[in-house]
């Protein structure tokens, strides 16, 4: 069994959901991260978002630009975050580690070479936000070969007929874009993503992980009481901002909120 | 080329030109994309949406525009005769309104009240704010705040016909992060806006429809041909940034097999020193701005700044049915460097008494070149896609003068 699909069923069997942070890879330097991984594990995490930078995240709203701009200025390459997972596995063999990006990157190095180096490095699931399933008819045969989960968002616009291609597309989970708009914009309506959520559940098989808006533990109680798991980004980014020039504090301000949210879910 | 294939059949249903187009975007666009598309097929053969376009074309725009027979320049270059397609005498005074008119039409049909749009020289940006006036639309112009800083003109002009100019202050600050920016507004507000995009790139069917209706000038452009110099054209010659003024010249001419062509990249200061926007000449295939093409990018996918003396061709990608049109061998891509277009520049405003776009100038730089290897009997159809007026402090500013 994938490590993702693990992690959800012994979740399940506890009753509890999944706590997914996401940091990005290299942000403010390289050698923050791996460190940074294990803290939010120990703070909680179940499961470990890492972004790889952009030049042009499209998708994403100034927080996560100017993280993935810190990380880049010091030159962080997909070879270096795949290095960074390697790290960890070398003592964490249990979390699955996700990584979400953007194509290019991934399309540069080729589908089959990018594959082989994340599967070799630990890596358990992909989740490229410009790639709808209609364009990963290609990479995704090659996911499956190096037994790589290639996970897809769903959102708010997204017709009934699309969620279930969607479903059929992916595998891990679904990544449920709670609203419209870009990463780190302003918070959730939770009745109305519990409404979408059931949809979900009734077109798709997978868990459903929602994400956008999710920013401290009260927010991450009633997403958890929804989703199957509570994805946390543009919040714990902000930490590695503001304490940017003292990359120590980083793991204790991130830790802090995860234990609050890790709190608020289990109880 | 072995077999030609029939240009007029791409993209396929899903956006494609052979590897290229597509649709990669966010999952929260592919409603709005579809949707787009649904409409653009039920609109684009429907005999009233045709009417209406044609009607604004011929009465807003002054279509058709003249084809206008270079005489003095092509004596001086003693090579082809050299015709000049003057979408510079359009209103806004470049190729883009043809798009925006277009677009507009499909953005009222669809009932949005707002307009959203990227701008790197800011003619397209004019040509959207000028729709969106006639038709009362909200309009939201997003422009690089290093280009806000060189085409003061056209922001002015933008705010004058009641559009909001955005400066964006992310990444390079020029017309690919205007473009992240406009896509990153119109994933919020997806529900009551239209995105006017100005060139044949972006998620299908954007490269799609804007072709279709910027085909208006290559249509023109071979009627008049055929009548005024009584045969095809044997060479057109364009500039190409996203390629749009290109591609509506190209297009109707692709089957016809006599006909060469010529897309001008921007060489910026040379190929060779890097500095330059010229991706087909010099880049590789990747995904970005929601379609697979040719990009300025370093070793790790990651898009590198471009440069250009003329801000419209300042962009790291290309329109992706270029880069099938590359592969394939149907068209062929030079590049023209920032000294060779201020020359054209200079040339055909002194010969001929018309000040071409910086852009354009990227064109007729090459075409003197090639006029020169081809015989006075030959005929070569220049796309002088937009007139120079903007350009002025630009021009002025290389020459020391400040005003």
């Amino acid at each position: 069994m994938r490590r993702i699909e693990r992690c959800f069923e012994r979740l399940a069997g506890q009753n509890r959901k999944a706590l997914i942070p996401f940091v990005t890879a290299g942000d403010p330097q390289k050698e923050v991260t791996v460190p940074l991984m294990h803290a939010m594990v120990e703070a909680g995490a179940d499961i470990i978002e890492l972004g790889v930078p952009f030049s042009d995240p499209m998708a994403d709203g100034p927080v996560i630009q100017l993280a993935c701009e810190r990380s880049l200025a010091h030159g962080t390459s997909t070879l270096d975050v795949l290095a960074m997972v390697k790290s960890f596995r070398e003592s964490n063999s249990d979390t699955p580690v996700v990584l979400m990006g953007y194509l290019n990157p991934v399309e540069v190095m080729g589908y089959e070479a990018f594959a082989r180096a994340a599967a070799e490095a630990g890596v358990d699931g992909v989740l490229l936000v410009d790639l709808p399933p209609e364009e990963a008819l290609e990479v995704k045969p090659i996911m499956d070969e190096h037994a790589l989960d290639l996970i897809f968002l769903v959102a708010p616009t997204t017709s009934d007929a699309r969620i279930k291609l969607i479903g059929e597309a992916g595998s891990g989970y679904l990544y449920y874009v709670s609203l419209k708009g870009v990463t780190g914009s302003a918070s959730l309506n939770v009745e109305e993503v519990a409404g979408r959520v059931e949809t979900i559940r009734n077109l798709a098989k997978l868990p459903i992980g929602v994400g956008f808006g999710i920013k401290d533990a009260e927010s991450a109680q009633a997403v958890s009481r929804v989703a199957d798991g509570v994805v946390v980004g543009s919040a714990l980014v902000n930490q590695v901002d503001k304490h940017q020039n003292e990359p120590a504090a980083i793991n204790q301000a991130i830790s802090d909120i995860l234990s609050a949210m890790r709190t608020a879910m289990d109880t | 080329m072995s077999e030609r294939p029939d240009f007029s059949a791409f993209p396929d249903a899903r956006g494609h030109f052979g590897p290229y187009g597509g649709c990669f975007v966010s999952e929260t666009l592919m409603g709005a994309l579809d949707e787009l598309k649904a409409m653009y097929e039920r609109l684009k053969d429907d005999p009233q949406f045709r009417a209406d376009f044609d009607y604004d074309l011929a009465h807003y725009v002054g279509r058709p525009s003249p084809l206008y027979l270079a005489e003095r320049w092509s004596r001086q270059l003693g090579g082809a005769n050299i015709w000049l397609k003057r979408e510079d005498l359009n209103h806004t005074g470049a190729h883009k309104v043809n798009n925006t008119i277009g677009q507009a039409l499909l953005a009222k049909h669809m009932g949005k009240p707002r307009v959203i749009a990227e701008t790197g020289a800011g003619q397209h940006g004019v040509a959207t704010a000028t729709v969106a006036a006639r038709l009362g639309l909200k309009c939201q112009v997003y422009m690089g705040a290093e280009d806000v800083e060189r085409q003061k003109l056209n922001v002015y002009r933008m705010k004058l016909l009641g559009a909001e100019v955005i400066p964006v202050t992310s990444g390079s600050r020029t017309l690919k992060d205007a473009m992240n920016e406009a896509m990153r507004d119109w994933v919020t507000s997806v529900d009551d806006t239209f995105y006017i995009i100005g060139t044949v790139a972006g998620p299908h069917p954007y490269p799609q429809l804007v072709r279709d209706f910027q085909c208006i000038i290559g249509r023109e452009a071979r009627e008049q041909s055929l009548k005024q110099a009584g045969q095809l054209p044997d060479a057109l010659v364009a500039c190409v940034g996203g390629g749009s003024n290109a591609i509506g010249l190209f297009h109707p001419f692709l089957n016809d097999e006599s006909v060469a062509m010529y897309g001008v990249e921007a060489a910026g200061d040379g190929i060779e020193t890097g500095r330059h926007a010229a991706p087909l000449s010099a880049g590789r295939p990747g995904v970005l701005h929601g379609n697979r093409t040719y990009l300025m990018e370093d070793d790790n996918g990651q898009i590198i700044e471009t440069h250009s003396v003329s801000a419209g061709l300042d962009y790291p990608g290309v329109g992706p049915e270029h880069a099938w049109l590359k592969d394939v061998g149907r068209v062929q891509y030079v590049a023209a460097n920032d000294n060779e277009s201020l020359a054209a520049f200079r040339e055909l405003t002194q010969v001929e008494g018309i000040m071409p776009a910086l852009e354009s100038s990227h064109a007729l730089a090459y075409a003197r070149k090639l006029a020169q290897t081809m015989s006075p009997e030959q005929n070569i159809v220049v796309n002088l896609s937009g007139r120079g007026d903007k350009d002025i402090l630009t021009v002025a500013a290389i020459d020391g003068i400040e005003f």
